[in-house]
């Protein structure tokens, strides 16, 4: 593990100069505010925005929300029962691959008809997003816990399959579910832009950069959105993070570092 | 008499892909309250399976196993098992592995507590219940499989070379330890091994197997009074005697083959 000192804030470095070169490049190489606009124009637009930036930044969570709270509720028990039994897997796995390879944004057409302009239409898109790689790590973990785990949890008391999964296979794959959950979070973030930016809300982040600003040829509100959504995903990856995986998981130091 | 266990005409063919397989040919054996009853043989000779149909893990294809006058029909924790791989639940601490078996049982957590501070202690590791596996040597780790079989307050212990992932030193430190832990419980403990030394040193009796398909060949009482010397004559003379039983039954083997 690294001391911290000088490299904590190596970081900003790089940074630093990346913006001062987007300033330089964009105020006197490109001088057109419609081709790139200035960092200093788009930091200022966030001030201008921040009235309706936090309430499209809501929208647009509970759009996320929506999607992965269905994804997760769907593919744990799928999850479940691919991992456990051999045989569900095989009859099952065949059409998650044919339908996993499908683009999330392929679905926006049904998502409409079916949903209608609702915030539903939205979260179904994420749903889609979310839901593969939730599940294909999630049945990951719990396909591959070492037998002799499960023999031992047999000779100490379990007995059927339900005690097994609760006490040894679900702990077990409890950092692959994670992995998986975080993969589908980054995921069904991209799609709730995509699917907001098609029109399958009337709200929300990627309604507005699209529908709006980019309509109107406000460049510098465009990319001071796109900066908002990186950030947001930023600050959801490292909630997860810090949450789920920290607390959860400080049995596996060691083992993989 | 009564016998702690019995094995009455075991045998046990497995059905592989190359054809049928037999792993154990009419194998009996008495067990007495109290003993400690090694089996030795070459590798393949099926003692693992052995064990493993005692621990219910496998069934045999006839014969019986009877355990206090009952015949075994699957895994319980009235028969403790430590496998020779490191078997602890990473995800628990050493005092939530040992509670384990209590808890499957709906032992409540006082009581719980009580009984595996009991066996952390016994096993010598009073101060590390809360340490997790990652932080264990080798050693450590089998001494809380050790107390984690125990705790369950089984009929009869069953160990299948528990202490083959080990360094020599750590060995023979944990052999003696084990021999304590058996004069102060008291239990029936059914230990297979490979090597002779380990067998000479802990056992009452060894059984020895003969190769593929296995069968019993000889008991022999290790007569010697405890507390043994390693390198004692008589200690010398069993380990001879053994050796040449074996040295016979791998040139068997490697001739049927």
């Amino acid at each position: 593990m690294k001391l911290p000192g000088k490299d904590m804030w190596l970081w900003t470095v790089p940074l630093a100069i990346a913006l001062l070169l987007w300033e330089f490049i964009a105020g006197y190489v490109v001088r057109d505010p419609l081709l790139l606009p200035r960092f200093s124009a788009v930091i200022f637009s966030i001030y201008a925005l921040r009235g309706v930036l936090i309430s499209d930044i809501l929208v647009s969570l509970l759009h996320f929300g929506i999607g992965l709270g269905l994804a997760f509720a769907a593919a744990l028990p799928l999850a479940i029962a691919m991992g456990w039994s051999r045989s569900i897997f095989k009859a099952i796995d065949p059409i998650i691959e044919v339908l996993r390879p499908i683009p999330p944004l392929a679905w926006i057409p049904l998502a409409m008809v079916w949903f209608h302009l609702t915030h539903y239409a939205a979260g179904f898109i994420i749903f889609i997003g979310a839901f593969f790689p939730i599940l294909l790590d999630s049945y990951t973990g719990f396909r591959d816990v070492p037998r002799v785990l499960v023999e031992t949890g047999k000779v100490l008391g379990c007995i059927r399959d339900r005690k097994l999964i609760k006490y040894v296979a679900f702990p077990y794959a409890l950092p692959f579910i994670a992995t998986g959950t975080r993969v589908g979070m980054g995921v069904g973030w991209m799609c709730v832009v995509a699917a907001e930016m098609f029109g399958v809300s009337d709200s929300g982040l990627g309604y507005r950069l699209f529908q709006k600003f980019y309509f109107l040829h406000q460049m510098d509100y465009v990319v001071a959105y796109m900066l908002v959504l990186g950030l947001v995903a930023l600050c959801l990856d490292r909630l997860f993070r810090h949450f789920v995986e920290d607390r959860l998981f400080k049995w596996k130091r060691g083992i993989v570092k | 008499m009564n016998h702690k266990l019995e094995i009455r005409n075991l045998t046990k063919t497995f059905n592989t892909e190359e054809g049928e397989l037999k792993a154990l040919d009419n194998v009996s054996i008495e067990v007495k309250p109290a003993e400690f009853l090694c089996i030795i043989g070459p590798s393949g000779c099926g003692k693992t399976t052995l064990l493993r149909m005692i621990a219910g893990l496998e069934h045999p294809s006839s014969g019986e196993i009877i355990l206090d006058g009952k015949e075994v029909k699957g895994p319980s924790p009235d028969r403790g098992m430590v496998f020779q791989e490191f078997s602890l639940f990473p995800w628990r601490t050493v005092i939530k592995n040992v509670t384990f078996g209590l808890e499957i049982q709906g032992i409540g957590r006082e009581e719980r507590y009580r009984i595996a501070e009991k066996y952390i202690e016994l096993v010598g590791l009073k101060g590390f219940e809360n340490r997790y596996p990652y932080e264990l040597s080798g050693g450590m780790k089998q001494r809380v499989a050790i107390a984690r079989a125990l705790a369950t307050d089984p009929a009869i212990l069953l160990m299948d070379e528990p202490f083959g992932s080990v360094d020599a030193q750590t060995r023979n430190a944990l052999q003696e330890e084990l021999l304590e832990i058996w004069k102060r419980t008291k239990k029936t403990i059914l230990f297979v091994t490979h090597s002779v030394d380990e067998a000479v040193y802990l056992a009452d009796r060894v059984a020895v197997m003969s190769a593929r398909p296995g069968s019993l060949i000889k008991c022999l009482d290790i007569d010697i009074p405890r507390p043994r010397k390693r390198t004692s004559v008589e200690a010398n003379m069993f380990r001879e005697q053994l050796l040449m039983l074996l040295s016979i039954e791998r040139s068997k083997a490697s001739i049927s083959v």
